[in-house]
């Protein structure tokens, strides 16, 4: 079947508007994606028609409302490929996911013991580990990268040894865009009896994930990425390791029996999600992952590889146009600089014609860092995105470096 | 020229571009056109805090007046502390530290900026006006 893009822009009323008097070309999808009706729908359904604390209630609209939450959980579980439901959890985006498995492993890590995680991380795979190392004295250890911005795994059997107790990394990194090698990672971290957690912030929205099929102990997706709404994230785990973790937070929802001295917990996955749940959001998502599968990530996945062929190809004729990240495996974030100008001035004025793109360290500072510069303007392409469009960017990228130089 | 009479020719200046593009383009001149700072001088104690690219700001006392020099490693923020300079610079400390920059407003410029970077100008100008309270 063909790609039929019309159909998909006619789905994200949004893009049809004009920013300074030109049409939108929205390329800053690497931190949040726009939603289509049907998320926007979903959710204007639910407050019209199913609006109830999920859970507890007895009543027909609370059942309704739980119905849906919990529909959704198994959508997911399907979409990753986990074997039950419940070792799907609901969190407030991959920030807390990570949180609440770096927070629970402070009970479960010695002083001489490491956690492994990449110089290509965000600082949410980052800090939580920071403080986790900084809790109970063990050691933060990184795996380095090259030029190109990819791993070097030449080394990995030194840094990941007997006393690391977890590896965590990105799937795709969200400045530089490079895929990583995950398989010859995790078969590294089993090797030792590490426990995993792979970061799938960017490649939810871009690549068919298999939980089983990598082996991961636990694996994270932000429903914003994914063209759903915001504030609501997932965060997988085995089963064994879920019910061995310590819950984050406490409150309600979460316990089975509470008395004034001593609360027990409930089974997973409510033993991690205190209080009441982003119910709309969660509903929302669900749409959302409904809409993507109904496109087909594959086919989504191979049009976004196309327009960053294309976008890489043709702004390289720009004079001093320079990609920072150029790996051999990319998704579709395009992280540059143009010589002789500032990110943030491309920024100013492509938005001034009407393109979003993000400047500045996108949440990695330790990546700047080493590629010696303070930041990258960063453009990145979504379903909706078209070869017009990056046309369109080049030609106002092109105005823009005239003025700047 | 006074403050004032500095702000009104500014707002005449821009007043001759209808496109935000060319208004952009005078404020890059701008910046190119501004001395830039030696090296040595851009040190960590000069540069304007909340300002989302590098922006160093030096002043002295000139008798009664205060001379600034700026620099910024992005020009764009670069252009924006020349317009300043160019409305405070070799004025009386005094109506440095009680000007009220209507030019701002009035270019539009305010509306163009994004909040962190209007923040950023609101920095640049509460540090040229402490640089001033200091000299009075």
């Amino acid at each position: 079947m063909a790609y039929d893009i019309d159909y998909i822009r006619s789905q994200f009323p949004i893009l049809d508007q004009q920013v300074h008097g030109r049409p939108l070309v929205y390329l800053d999808n690497a931190a949040t994606a726009q939603k289509p009706k049907a998320v926007v729908d979903a959710i204007t359904h639910y407050y019209y028609n199913d609006n109830a604390n999920v859970h507890r209630g007895v009543h027909t609209l609370s059942q309704r409302a739980t119905d849906a939450m919990e529909a959704v959980r198994e959508q997911v579980r399907e979409h990753i490929g986990a074997r039950e439901s419940a070792e799907i959890i609901f969190t407030r985006g991959i920030t807390d996911s990570i949180n609440t498995v770096a927070f629970g492993m402070g009970a479960l890590i010695k002083p001489h013991q490491n956690v492994v995680i990449t110089a290509l991380e965000h600082h949410s795979n980052i800090v939580p580990w920071q403080m986790l190392c900084e809790r109970t004295g063990a050691t933060l250890r990184y795996i380095p990268i090259n030029e190109k911005g990819e791993l070097v795994l030449h080394s990995l059997e030194e840094i990941i040894d007997e006393h690391t107790v977890m590896v965590a990394f990105n799937h795709i990194s969200n400045s530089l865009g490079t895929i990583n090698p995950v398989s010859t990672i995790l078969a590294r971290a089993k090797a030792v009896g590490a426990c995993t957690l792979v970061d799938g912030a960017q490649s939810g929205p871009h690549a068919k994930v298999d939980v089983q099929e990598w082996d991961v102990d636990f694996f994270t997706l932000a429903s914003h990425k994914m063209y759903g709404p915001t504030g609501l994230g997932v965060l997988y785990g085995k089963r064994e390791r879920l019910e061995a973790l310590p819950p984050y937070q406490g409150g309600g929802e979460m316990i089975a029996t509470v008395t004034l001295e001593k609360s027990t917990y409930a089974e997973i996955p409510h033993k991690f999600e205190a209080g009441t749940p982003h119910i709309e959001g969660v509903i929302g998502f669900g749409a959302a992952l409904k809409f993507v599968n109904s496109i087909g990530i594959e086919a989504i996945a191979r049009h976004e590889a196309e327009l960053l062929d294309y976008a890489t190809e043709s702004l390289s004729s720009i004079e001093g146009f320079r990609i920072i990240g150029t790996a051999d495996h990319k998704a579709s974030v395009l992280s540059f600089l143009v010589d002789g100008t500032h990110p943030y001035d491309l920024g100013v004025l492509l938005d001034q014609q009407g393109i979003a793109v993000r400047t500045g360290q996108h949440c990695t500072q330790p990546i700047m860092d080493q590629f010696c510069i303070a930041g990258t303007a960063r453009a990145s392409f979504a379903m909706y995105n078209t070869k017009e469009e990056i046309d369109l960017f080049k030609v106002a990228l092109e105005r823009a470096v005239n003025m700047l130089r | 020229m006074t403050i004032r009479e500095k702000q009104a020719a500014l707002v005449d200046e821009f007043a001759f571009f209808d496109d935000w593009m060319d208004k952009y383009n005078h404020i890059i001149e701008m910046g190119k056109s501004l001395k830039p700072l030696s090296d040595q001088d851009k040190q960590e104690d000069l540069l304007v805090q909340g300002c989302q690219s590098k922006v160093w700001l030096k002043a002295e006392k000139q008798g009664n007046a205060v001379k600034f020099w700026a620099d910024a490693d992005a020009i764009i923020a670069k252009g924006i502390v020349a317009m300043l300079i160019d409305v405070f610079d070799e004025q009386p400390a005094a109506d440095i530290a009680q000007a009220e920059l209507g030019f701002i407003e009035e270019i539009g410029l305010k509306d163009h900026l994004s909040p962190t970077r209007a923040n950023g100008l609101m920095s640049m100008i509460k540090q040229m006006k402490i640089y001033a309270l200091a000299f009075a």
